[in-house]
């Protein structure tokens, strides 16, 4: 106890716990959590990194690699389309999310600030398509990609991925958008500004934190998206990586475990990358939309 | 006043323009599948051909379609016994990570990751740690002598069931501790010193201070959760295809099955439409229970 309340980092009511009982309490059980949390990304990361051999022995320690190749990630990079898949997924992400954030803005302000009529229907509209799952969906939309032209192209997904993108987006965006002051509007207005001037040089710019949150979650949604298109895709060229890789890399009964798992370590670097960088704005995006 | 001006002073002109985009995107790709969706169920579509009006033949199909009810029973056992764990494991942690820990925004950030990436790709590293053969839980079981031949994760119905959800829970648990812990942040430190000075026990502070306070965010967190779990498709998908014998097909991977790779659009659009029922009851309950929290509080929600 007496050890516990020396130290100066404890706060509140903690120096009322003795260090074992943390240990059995706090420290051994979110051990655990993030080791199961992050087992499965070592495991891909070192499989992708063992010669075939190693992979398919069951003597020695799986844990550990004793030959460590990069056979897997070159056979990935040059002897399949993955490169192609990559480029897609980043350009279908990208515009997606670009077009969602745009339009997610301006319908946002003029939920938020313009208050037309008709205002508080379209803000609940908005909330309720957000609560639509792709999974009921992705048949009548199959068949209006194909009517409208555009099945097995990068539009078909770039066009329905705002679905999901801009209900979220905006619902977001209102968040923000409320706690700007309505003050500096009204001095903006006096001073003759339009509505449009307002929006470009008053709004967005006090709501750049917002726009991080949502871009930086439409574009990981967009990236890990995966029935829209597994349905409206078909042509190798055109997948995106999480389809590629789960129907192109698996031929027939014979698994190549090491190239899957290189395909997916490489797929989720880019978003766990982008992630680390916005962690706060991510947190944010995601709470905040739970809270309204 | 030119009419530029007069329009871009009239609010109600002004705010139909701004919602233009967001609106026409999801009235065409999000309310016009929603409906068509449903009105396909009673037709007897196929891909490529127009379907007739054959009223409720495909439903009383599947109503009476083994594979469609077994599928059904698989949802609603998946949901209920991910949503439960997810819950509990989720609650769990958010409180550990509410603590005050070393390096605690790291481990914040840390155990996001099962959540931000693709699920279609770390499903590929389950499927791999799932293998018959060579899987690395077998693996250690055996070495610790607890088992002596590698079990078949993915072969026997049960033990795919439960590893499917095991997967699943692994997915969720991030996003339910993550929204849990802001809502734990919330809760003045205060309502603990006083309850602990009232004598309260952990277990007594958890159930009548903490419980309480949080449950408006609960409501919301595992309505998502429900929803996110009820519709699954990628995890099944890449795990399974459904597999062995149909015990773990979803709606949605039925739904696929039927829809698309079978080519029978109508009946994967009727089993979609099947699952709408079961969503609204999901919302209306979380729904009312948060209203029912607010106006006890005193809130004007």
């Amino acid at each position: 106890m007496s050890t516990a309340a020396d130290r100066s980092d404890v706060v509140g009511m903690d120096y009322l716990q003795s260090v074992p009982r943390r240990w059995v309490t706090i420290y051994i059980p979110i051990g655990i959590f993030v080791f199961v949390l992050l087992f499965p990304f070592y495991w891909m990361a070192i499989t992708s990194l063992k010669p075939d051999a190693e992979l398919l022995s069951r003597e020695g320690n799986p844990f550990w690699i004793i030959q460590p190749t990069l056979a897997h990630f070159e056979k990935l990079l040059f002897r399949t389309e993955y490169p192609a898949w990559l480029w897609n997924t980043v350009i279908v992400s990208v515009v997606a999310t670009g077009l969602s954030l745009v339009a997610s803005v301006l319908a946002a302000y003029a939920i938020e600030r313009l208050r037309f009529q008709g205002a508080k229907p379209a803000g609940g509209a908005i909330f309720l398509a957000y609560l639509v799952p792709p999974s009921i969906l992705f048949i009548p939309l199959a068949a209006i990609v194909v009517k409208l032209g555009l099945f097995d192209s990068r539009w078909a997904l770039i066009l329905t991925y705002p679905t999901f993108l801009i209900p979220f987006c905006t619902w977001l965006l209102m968040g923000y958008f409320r706690s700007i002051p309505y003050e500096l509007e009204e001095c903006a207005l006096i001073d003759g500004a339009t509505r449009w001037q307002i929006l470009i040089k008053i709004v967005l710019p006090l709501a750049v934190p917002g726009l991080i949150s949502a871009g930086i979650f439409a574009f990981t949604l967009s990236w890990n998206e995966f029935i829209y298109a597994l349905t409206f895709v078909s042509s190798s060229e055109v997948k995106t990586v999480p389809v590629g890789v789960v129907t192109e890399l698996v031929e027939g009964d014979v698994y190549h475990w090491g190239p899957l798992m290189a395909g997916a370590l490489l797929g989720s670097l880019p978003v766990a990358f982008v992630y680390s960088f916005f962690v706060e704005h991510y947190v944010s995006g995601m709470t905040g939309s739970v809270k309204e | 006043m030119t009419a530029l001006e007069k329009f871009q002073n009239n609010r109600n002109a002004l705010g139909w323009a701004f919602m233009l985009p967001a609106a026409v995107l999801l009235l065409l790709f999000l309310t016009y599948p929603l409906g068509l969706g449903t009105w396909l169920g009673f037709t007897d579509a196929k891909v490529g051909r127009d379907g007739e009006w054959i009223a409720l033949e495909n439903f009383s199909f599947l109503v009476g379609d083994s594979v469609t009810r077994l599928a059904l029973f698989n949802t609603l056992f998946y949901t209920v016994i991910a949503s439960i764990l997810k819950f509990g494991l989720g609650l769990w942690l958010a409180i550990l990570l509410n603590k005050n820990l070393p390096f605690k925004s790291f481990f914040r950030a840390v155990v996001l990751l099962p959540w931000i990436v693709p699920t279609a790709l770390s499903a590929i590293a389950f499927w791999w740690i799932y293998d018959a053969q060579f899987s690395v839980i077998s693996w250690v079981l055996t070495q610790l002598g607890l088992i002596d031949r590698y079990i078949d994760f993915l072969g026997d119905p049960w033990n795919a069931r439960w590893s499917t959800i095991a997967a699943n829970v692994w997915r969720g648990i991030p996003f339910v501790a993550i929204s849990l812990l802001a809502g734990l942040q919330t809760i003045s430190p205060s309502f603990y010193e006083a309850s602990a000075i009232d004598g309260a026990t952990p277990w007594q502070q958890f159930r009548h201070v903490t419980l309480p306070l949080l449950t408006p965010i609960i409501a919301v967190v595992m309505t998502f959760s429900v929803l996110f779990t009820f519709t699954d498709f990628q995890l099944i998908y890449v795990l399974t295809r459904g597999g062995p014998l149909n015990a773990t097909h979803l709606m949605a991977t039925l739904a696929f099955q039927r829809g698309i790779s079978g080519g029978a659009l109508a009946e994967g659009a009727a089993i979609a439409t099947l699952m709408v029922p079961f969503l609204l009851a999901a919302i209306m309950f979380s729904y009312f229970g948060l209203q029912r929290r607010a106006w006890q509080q005193g809130g004007d929600k």
